[in-house]
């Protein structure tokens, strides 16, 4: 037989202490969840005046419009949370195609029994990263599902912003002699997460997410230098991902310095220990940018002045070959293809 | 097959013990190598330790794995 | 000096060796982690134009014969097991899809990098089964022993094991008694040397008089390896020589190579591509019978249905290379495999595959050094 313990107060308010489904109903507890917990986090003008849609002034010129979902396991992680993902994914994206990023819708889709503090932690972290893109969150929604019918929360973010006039970042323009920068070191985002899910009790290490907006770095890397040819943020797929995808995009070949690529020695630690390829493992806060070859000391110059490009490297150039390869110099020497991963890296031990 | 990588005991406690590789900490267990200790090098397989290794070779290992910045060659960007 | 430093030295020595050799060479790298190690790091790309590298059947996810990948997906889709697994196998398509597909159907299939999380899990859900997929040669079979002894002896009696290990030297035997092989010399496999001594090669180096080198997993270790390979056969001798000895001692690991003994057995085991091998596997002893998940759960093993046209037997006994085979590249790609050297990640195919495909288009990469000129 159970003893219920009759001795304790009630708590005070319950729903406060954890997400319920009726939090996503529309009536008075997802007002009180707007009013508590979501509005004092993320407030201003445009998003106070909780209209059905974000009214905004337009100028002249080309809007860039993205979206993006974040689904990340745990919800926090050493540097970082879903929240600042969900704001850097989309700022990146924006930022990579010239534009200047401006404003973000903010949509979660919670958990019932979420752990209202994680909630607000997350969404602290959402203000706090918008802050610091200089991004407004203008318009928003929230829905719960029952437990089990997601994995404590997703968020989708849409995001616009005005392009950068004068501004074609494309494949197509990409042409031999063109070099490759990249904004600092590789796979941190990706191994720090893996480190934290894959059920690695056995591993514990100082590693952390490199999540972070570019668009500061980027919009000065554009207003100071001329020739920027292309941008890409390297995300899921990793640095692998993105210039095998330059390649085959643009036709040309490309090759790529091993010796080259910064790596920090605990990431590559990792990434020996799970038998990995650091190149095939995710990032958050990078940017992999083409550009004339006359230009690259200016950019390689502008990328270091900020602060997420401090270990920023040129680490390859295009070539003549029209073949659409990406192949890689290695530490030693040797020259193979790099390929774009198949898609979830799995810790092998053979 | 099978990667292994050398790490140094730092800890022990019975079978377990926890090694350090770079900056990481790692459980293993030392069922194959009973007369390793704490300081001592072993080969690290699949949470194992499958060898006791001394330290001047392990650390050579690492010698070839360790990313070395080579600021002398710059051979794609000539 | 940089490693790339190293590494022009030990191929400008090697490279001098090779000419004096005047014939086309052939060693066969036994391990699949020294395959891939090679085609990571470009040594193949590095290779003299006379010395061939052949990938030998030391992938324990290729050599795994496709009736066992099914019947681990049959257990995986049980609604009462949890299926313990190496990264390694989820890839692997037997007759009717692959782990990861079964997942995604709701199968409990979990992947772990230790065979103690295995153990763990079971004593975590006792009213659950959970099966270890016992996959790996003798670097990783120990493991597996010491699981099962754990297991008795923390009496977690909902924990089985699906046996399937491998043993390196048979395999070398059967290829070496095939009059076909066309292979001057052995790289050994290191870590599996770590477990079963050095001299466990030596009556293979004298009865066939083939060079046996055993090396580290290092792009380095690698090429010197092969270098030495290349010495012996411009000698004519046929030495064993151990050049990973910080690891490697001539009798193994006297502890772990007891953990294997007592809990298994060897006996003949089905290779995928190259059929039953007599004493070439690893079976539970009698007294263990009780981790059997064979027995304990009725799985009899179907017949193999070899992919027609898939060349992947020819591959790993060096009889071939990928891109001699018709569907490589073509119908047989890493996103969706027909042969099983293809499914892996230290398969010789998908390791051409990945980081070589650049040979097959002729191009004339060897000659430079610089991209731009």
């Amino acid at each position: 037989m159970t003893t219920v313990s009759t001795s304790r107060t009630p708590v005070f308010n319950p729903h406060a202490r954890r997400v319920v489904l009726a939090h996503g109903g529309g009536g008075q507890l997802t007002d009180e969840l707007l009013r508590d917990v979501i509005r004092p986090r993320l407030t201003n003008d445009l998003l106070d005046t909780l209209d059905d849609a974000a009214l905004l002034p337009v100028q002249a010129g080309r809007l860039a419009f993205t979206t993006d979902s974040y689904v990340v396991q745990p919800l926090e992680f050493p540097g970082g949370d879903i929240g600042r993902l969900a704001v850097s994914g989309t700022v990146n994206d924006l930022a990579v195609c010239g534009a200047d990023p401006a404003h973000l819708s903010l949509s979660l889709i919670l958990e019932e029994g979420l752990d209202m503090e994680v909630l607000r932690r997350v969404l602290d972290s959402v203000q706090a990263t918008a802050e610091e893109a200089g991004v407004t969150i203008v318009t928003g929604d929230t829905k719960v599902v029952a437990r089990g019918q997601a994995d404590g929360m997703y968020i989708n973010t849409a995001g616009i912003g005005l392009v950068r006039p004068r501004r074609t970042l494309s494949t197509d323009r990409i042409q031999p002699g063109d070099v490759v920068i990249l904004s600092g070191t590789v796979a941190d985002h990706g191994l720090a997460v893996m480190l934290q899910r894959e059920a690695q009790p056995w591993i514990t290490s100082e590693l952390a997410s490199d999540v972070a907006p570019l668009g500061g770095m980027i919009g000065g890397l554009l207003d100071e230098v001329q020739g920027i040819v292309f941008m890409r943020d390297a995300t899921r797929g990793g640095l692998a991902g993105v210039v095998s995808d330059m390649a085959e995009q643009s036709g040309q070949h490309l090759t790529i310095d091993e010796a080259k690529i910064p790596i920090r020695p605990e990431t590559n630690y990792a990434a020996e220990m799970l038998g990995l390829d650091p190149l095939d493992v995710a990032n958050e806060g990078k940017v992999v940018v083409v550009v004339r070859k006359h230009k690259a000391a200016a950019a390689l110059r502008s990328l270091r002045a900020h602060r997420l490009g401090q270990r920023a490297e040129v680490i390859g150039a295009f070539g003549e070959d029209r073949d659409g390869l990406c192949e890689l110099l290695t530490e030693v020497g040797g020259r193979r293809i790099i390929q774009k991963p198949y898609g979830e890296e799995l810790p092998r031990i053979c | 097959m099978c990667l292994a990588l050398p790490a140094k005991i730092e800890e022990c406690e019975g079978d377990t013990a926890w090694v350090r590789i770079g900056d990481a900490r790692m459980r293993v267990n030392l069922v194959m190598t009973p007369e390793a200790g704490v300081g001592d090098w072993v080969l690290v397989h699949a949470g194992f330790s499958i060898q006791q290794v001394d330290e001047a070779t392990a650390r050579e290992t690492w010698d070839l794995i360790e990313v070395i910045p080579q600021e002398e060659e710059d051979e794609v960007m000539r | 000096m940089t490693l790339r430093g190293r590494m022009t030295r030990l191929v400008q020595d090697f490279a001098r060796t090779a000419r004096t050799i005047e014939r086309d060479v052939s060693f066969m790298e036994i391990c699949g982690t020294h395959t891939v190690s090679a085609c990571r790091s470009g040594v193949h790309s590095l290779m003299p134009d006379n010395i061939r590298l052949i990938s030998g059947p030391g992938c324990p996810v290729c050599v795994t014969a496709q009736r066992y990948i099914d019947a681990l997906i049959e257990l995986g889709r049980r609604d009462d097991i949890t299926l313990t697994t190496y990264g390694d196998m989820m890839r692997v398509t037997g007759a009717d899809g692959s782990l990861e597909l079964a997942r995604s159907e709701g199968a409990d299939v979990r992947v772990i990098t230790s065979t103690m999380d295995a153990l763990d899990i079971a004593a975590a859900q006792p009213d659950r089964e959970v099966v270890f997929a016992a996959v790996g040669f003798e670097t990783t079979a120990p493991a597996t022993a010491a699981a099962v002894l754990t297991a008795e002896a923390r009496d977690i009696r909902n924990f089985t094991i699906l046996p399937c290990h491998k043993l390196v030297i048979p395999a070398m035997r059967t290829l070496l008694s095939n009059p076909d092989l066309k292979v001057d010399g052995f790289l050994c496999p290191g870590h599996v040397s770590v477990i079963i001594g050095s001299e466990e090669y030596r009556p293979i180096v004298e009865e066939y008089r083939k060079p046996c080198v055993i090396a580290g997993f290092e792009p380095l270790q690698i090429m010197a390896g092969i270098d030495r390979l290349a010495e012996q056969v411009m000698r004519g001798e046929a030495k064993l020589e151990n050049l990973y000895p910080e690891a490697v001692n001539p009798h193994g690991n006297p502890a772990a190579r007891a953990l294997m003994d007592k809990v298994f057995i060897p006996g003949d085991a089905a290779w995928r591509a190259l059929g039953v091998m007599e004493q070439s596997g690893l079976d539970l002893r009698p007294e263990y019978a009780q981790f059997d998940a064979f027995q304990r759960f009725g799985i009899v093993l179907g017949e193999d249905q070899e992919p027609p046209g898939c060349r992947c037997g020819e591959v790993i006994t060096g009889q071939c290379v990928p891109r001699d085979c018709s569907l490589f590249g073509t119908v047989c790609t890493p996103i969706n495999p027909i042969g099983p050297c293809m499914v892996s990640s230290e398969g010789s195919c998908q390791a051409w595959f990945k980081y070589r495909r650049n040979e097959m288009k002729r191009r004339r990469v060897d000659e430079r050094q610089e991209v731009i000129a």
